[in-house]
């Protein structure tokens, strides 16, 4: 006879070892880390670090970032919907393929997906050159380049959170909306996207996230200089200046951070909606 | 509020769920669109919505003789209750049941004040008025259903459309809510229509059956009428169970073994005799001028009711007849008994399934 106490019946030494081990293993690999980047950047004073922050480039960056995201995320979530909407809720053929390929951002590593922009609007492509003697529009190398970049990589978050929910909650809602007279408009907006809201704002939080620490694509795309994202600076300043460059890792440390107390309410919220514990 | 389809046809792919189907329901009414499983009755119930349209060269869908073919489903002034509700799970009862008001045009929608008086009376009506404030997923099935309907009746359709609307509940609370239902009906005498593969719940509910099968409709009739006089041999199965003899024909008359059952026209070459296990007598002795046939006493089913014998022919044929308990003690039945049973009323069917008229 055995009487069931939790789900693991080791004992007690073999599960407080267990426990240690993951400890030490997240406090050296993720905790530590963080708290160099802290302490790198303080190093020499709390001036330097406000001078390496309020340095020209450094707020010239932090603008390229800025509106990088804020162009990048907006359409995402508005391509992501779309593109959760037809696949959730419509068959239709190539359906699958359409699912795969959604994935491609996440499958490619990020350096080609720059090389592919390259390739697409170099001086030496076809678009590339018709742009620039048609329109005089060069889009390698300037901000166009890096938001189209950060946009390939960070299309599938919002897709990917939003499909399975939407799979899952299938279209009876909306057809009884619409049998009540409601018109497409007031479909989405008062039956679809309450009900998608949570899953929506945690896609949204992992695109921005990853919008912002981009830097394999855009790398290839961008210039440096005054094109510069705060990732791009941070690798271009850590060459010459390493206190700079940590000063500046603590403005993404500090987003990482929130994202992940954001991420984890979220997470909280949904379970509970759920009436699971969390 | 009168229903008629017209020559309605559907196909999904290859699978052909409506065949040619017409039918008039008249103002008032309330209907059981009755049959198994892909028997056409759920597709036709969501074309008279507006939710599937009837494939090319179908007649039209009159509500009052108006064509709503070409109409837009929010135009139709339609109720519809799906059968898993349908409810929206982010909103509280009463704002489940005010979103077809809320999302009128301005022009015609009415004031917050009178949206709420409305929204009130009708969970009243449904007896929900308790739970105003609640989610869908805090609410029984019943509850649920009930909400359902609420939400439905809010936009004060011209008809209401319900999709098995018992399906998904207990049987206990299937036969009270199917009551109310009634009841509501006979109050607020909306033309219904009604989907269910549950005979009961069909002949107990509504004024009139639309018994289905693959997509087509057998018999269009009364409750009484569907189940005593069968037009199909489909529609005899499907209300209960039967037992079948073989009849002979000869000479433009039905017999049972001596027994002259009915005159038939001359060139019927094969009649089928059904007969319902109520309608099957069974005896100790011979009864004179009537069908005897010697059968062994299987099995007696006494839990219920009713009692059900199942009994088994000297040729190998499988019985049942019901009865009373006290028809049961009168007679003295036992496993293994050596009696005769005796068809009371037998419905004849020729050999194209319907049923043969005297």
């Amino acid at each position: 006879m055995s009487i069931v106490r939790g789900n693991t019946d080791e004992p007690a030494w073999v599960r407080r070892l267990l426990i240690l081990i993951a400890i030490t293993f997240m406090a050296l690999f993720l905790l530590l880390p963080l708290v160099l980047v802290f302490y790198c950047a303080f190093e020499e004073g709390l001036t330097t670090y406000w001078e390496a922050l309020t340095d020209r480039r450094t707020l010239r960056a932090i603008g390229v970032t800025l509106l990088t995201i804020g162009i990048a995320v907006p359409l995402n979530v508005f391509f992501g919907i779309v593109a959760a909407w037809c696949l959730g809720k419509f068959n239709f053929r190539g359906k699958s393929l359409l699912i795969s390929l959604i994935d491609l951002p996440f499958a490619v590593s990020p350096v080609i997906a720059g090389l592919l922009f390259v390739i697409l609007f170099g001086m030496h492509s076809v678009l590339g050159e018709w742009l620039w003697s048609t329109f005089g529009i060069r889009i390698l190398h300037s901000t166009t380049a890096t938001v189209l970049a950060t946009m390939f990589v960070t299309f599938p978050f919002v897709t990917r959170e939003l499909l399975p929910i939407m799979q899952t909650q299938g279209t009876e809602e909306e057809l009884a909306a619409r049998v009540l007279g409601a018109n497409g408009i007031q479909i989405f907006f008062r039956v679809t996207l309450p009900n998608i809201k949570w899953a929506l704002l945690y896609g949204v939080v992992l695109c921005n996230a990853r919008a912002m620490g981009e830097f394999g694509a855009v790398n290839v795309v961008s210039h440096g200089g005054k094109n510069n994202t705060l990732s791009l600076l941070i690798y271009e300043t850590y060459q010459s200046d390493l206190v700079a460059a940590f000063a500046v890792s603590t403005l993404l440390a500090l987003m990482a951070i929130v994202t992940l107390v954001l991420k984890t309410l979220i997470e909280m919220r949904t379970a509970r909606k759920e009436g699971r514990s969390v | 509020m009168s229903i008629e389809v017209q020559n309605i046809t559907k196909s999904f792919g290859n699978f052909l769920a409506l065949n040619d189907v017409s039918l008039y329901i008249k103002s008032g009414e309330l209907v059981a669109l009755l049959g198994p499983s892909g028997s056409g009755k759920t597709t036709l119930l969501r074309i008279i919505a507006g939710l599937e349209e009837a494939d090319e060269g179908s007649g039209p869908i009159l509500f009052n003789n108006r064509n709503m073919k070409d109409s837009k489903i929010g135009d139709r002034g339609v109720g519809f209750v799906f059968q898993h509700y349908a409810l929206f799970r982010h909103m509280t009862v009463f704002e489940n049941v005010a979103f077809g008001l809320r999302v009128r045009p301005r022009t015609t929608r009415p004031d917050n004040g009178e949206i709420r008086r409305r929204v009130l009376e009708l969970l009243r009506l449904v007896q929900l008025d308790t739970q105003a404030d609640r989610y869908p997923h805090q609410l029984s099935g019943g509850q649920r259903q009930r909400v359902a309907l609420a939400r439905a009746l809010a936009v004060e359709p011209q008809v209401l459309l319900l999709d098995e609307p018992f399906g998904a509940l207990d049987a206990k609370v299937r036969v009270e809510l199917r009551q109310w239902l009634r009841r509501l009906h006979d109050e607020i005498h909306l033309t219904s229509v009604f989907v269910t593969h549950d005979q009961d719940e069909a002949l107990e509910l509504a004024d009139r059956v639309a018994v289905m099968n693959a997509g087509k409709i057998e018999q269009f009739a009364t409750p009484n009428e569907v189940f005593h006089k069968p037009a199909t041999e489909f529609v005899m199965n499907f209300l209960g169970s039967v037992n079948k003899f073989r009849g002979q024909v000869a000479d433009g008359k039905v017999r049972l073994g001596e027994q002259f059952i009915m005159d038939v026209p001359e060139n019927t070459e094969e009649a089928k005799l059904f007969v319902r296990p109520h309608e099957l007598q069974i005896s100790h002795t011979k009864v004179p001028n009537s069908f005897n046939l010697r059968a062994v006493i299987t099995r007696i089913h006494s839990a219920g009711a009713r009692v059900r014998v199942d009994l088994e022919t000297h040729s190998g044929d499988a019985m049942t007849a019901e009865m009373t308990h006290s028809r049961l003690s009168e007679l003295n039945l036992e496993n293994g008994q050596d009696v005769y049973i005796v068809p009371s009323n037998i419905h004849v069917f020729g050999a194209d399934e319907h049923a043969i008229e005297e």
